[in-house]
């Protein structure tokens, strides 16, 4: 009597670890096909040439005439970071106004080693920390790889913007929603360039499908050695970035 | 089932009922009243797409000017400028483009406008074409010495050692400093204007050095030239990956 109720109570655990265990394993793969699968098709990426930027602010300015940005200069989908970086190791990085006559003059500045302009907009993670923590699926990841913000069910909690680690989201004043940088979205779908890309004078910036073999971006990351921003912290971001500064983060 | 209903207390069967009630009236409310799009993330995330795709476009692109203004766009293409949107200077101009006659998109002539790009600023990269805005012909509109859709500097360059400064002043010590630069390298005028796209050429063979550098060379100015014999001095490579040209060693 007692070896049945053994045996019986045995079955049992055996068959509860081996269906939990089996589960583990059914959705980790299930992760990342559905990872992969959402990368067929178009899937967008950036490209950022720091060595060609000018730092003349074009963008920032394209950006909040193109999407409603607020002007006030602490809003920003895409801002330009000045890096200069002294012989004594230190390092002071400062966005720069888009009236570019409002840079404090460095040329006599004898202690700078290096300085230079790096542009910087939301990295469209493959795999973002924003829509993870997001408590009511209010941000989202696009078929095409961009995350974009449902205003409509946003509720401004900001958790989002806590948890993005390149500070590409902004609380909009007057929606109170978060906002973010979206490629330009309802340009893109219009076969039209994100604004910034558009007005760059100097094509620092490309915009393309990352699966396009003939696309810009594909050329760009073909002819350059390409870096991205954090990449230990295994966002995957899809601004890829060509000759840029080890000091940059 | 009759044994338990009759067994169990009058109070628990209504406290039954009514939480029965409560559990329908809870399902009608999740599976009728609320609405299906307010449920499904996917159907709000469709919606967002949606209206992010209808937000109006403000920029028309670089080809939508080029169907009206062929003449500019055709003389913008051939300068420094050819790879500039005109909406970088000219602003968005998608209303423009739908109302041509009411909406002009802005001419900036003022001189603050050019050196948001080409103002000296230390951090731009090197070569980038720079002035410093306070010493460079103060009071002129940028636009009366540089045509904005084809900008050059008012006057070109005249000796090649006003760009190439370092390959002259090497030249300048060497052993060949009897040569000018167009005894090897031919210039086209259009190299002064356009020196990126238009460059000079370059010796391709080792029988050019060879016109003053081989044993049988009659070239005027070989006189005093080194001679080597072409045929078996570093046959497999051509003069330039041992020696300079424009400072050949002395051996």
């Amino acid at each position: 009597m007692n070896g049945r109720r053994k045996f019986l109570r045995d079955v049992r655990a055996f068959l509860v670890s081996i269906s939990a265990i089996g589960g583990v394993l059914k959705l980790l793969p299930a992760k990342a096909f559905a990872r992969e699968a959402s990368r067929k098709g178009k899937w967008y990426g950036f490209g950022v040439s720091v060595d060609k930027c000018i730092g003349c602010a074009r963008c920032m300015e394209a950006c909040k005439t193109e999407n409603d940005v607020p002007r006030e200069p602490f809003y920003f989908r895409t801002w330009v970071e000045r890096y200069i970086i002294r012989k004594d190791g230190e390092t002071v990085v400062k966005a720069i106004e888009s009236n570019a006559e409002a840079a404090p003059d460095t040329s006599g500045d004898r202690s700078i080693l290096r300085s230079f302009f790096v542009p910087k907009l939301c990295n469209q993670c493959a795999d973002p920390p924003c829509v993870q923590v997001c408590p009511v699926g209010a941000t989202f990841q696009t078929g095409d790889g961009v995350v974009l913000v449902n205003v409509k069910t946003c509720v401004g909690c900001r958790y989002c913007i806590q948890a993005c680690p390149y500070g590409a989201r902004y609380l909009h004043p007057e929606t109170h929603t978060a906002d973010k940088c979206t490629f330009c979205y309802h340009r893109i779908s219009r076969d039209l360039l994100p604004a910034c890309v558009e007005v760059c004078p100097t094509q620092a910036r490309i915009f393309g499908d990352v699966n396009s073999g003939s696309s810009p971006l594909t050329r760009f990351r073909r002819m350059n050695k390409i870096h991205v921003l954090k990449p230990a912290l295994n966002t995957e971001p899809k601004v890829y970035y060509a000759s840029l500064d080890g000091e940059v983060r | 089932m009759k044994k338990i209903l009759s067994k169990m207390p009058d109070a628990l069967a209504r406290l039954l009922v009514v939480f029965a009630a409560l559990a329908i009236l809870g399902a009608f409310v999740v599976i009728v009243l609320i609405p299906k799009d307010m449920k499904d993330v996917k159907i709000q995330w469709a919606d967002a797409i949606k209206a992010e795709q209808a937000k109006p476009v403000l920029y028309a692109g670089f080809h939508a000017c080029g169907e009206c203004h062929e003449r500019i766009y055709e003389k913008k293409k051939t300068g420094y400028h050819r790879d500039l949107s005109c909406e970088t200077c000219h602003g968005p101009a998608y209303a423009h483009t739908q109302d041509p006659d009411e909406v002009k998109p802005v001419i900036p002539k003022e001189r603050a406008f050019c050196p948001l790009c080409h103002a000296y600023n230390p951090s731009r990269p090197r070569g980038f074409p720079q002035i410093n805005p306070a010493a460079h012909n103060p009071l002129k509109a940028c636009a009366s010495c540089h045509n904005p859709h084809d900008p050059k500097p008012p006057t070109t360059p005249k000796e090649c050692s006003a760009c190439h400064g370092e390959i002259a002043r090497m030249k300048a010590v060497s052993h060949h400093v009897q040569l000018e630069c167009t005894t090897c390298h031919q210039a086209p005028q259009q190299h002064k204007i356009s020196p990126r796209s238009v460059k000079p050429t370059k010796p391709q063979n080792r029988e050019f050095c060879g016109k003053c550098h081989a044993r049988d060379a009659k070239d005027r100015m070989a006189n005093n030239a080194p001679r080597i014999d072409l045929a078996n001095h570093g046959e497999k490579y051509v003069c330039w990956q041992c020696h300079y040209p424009h400072s050949p060693e002395v051996e």
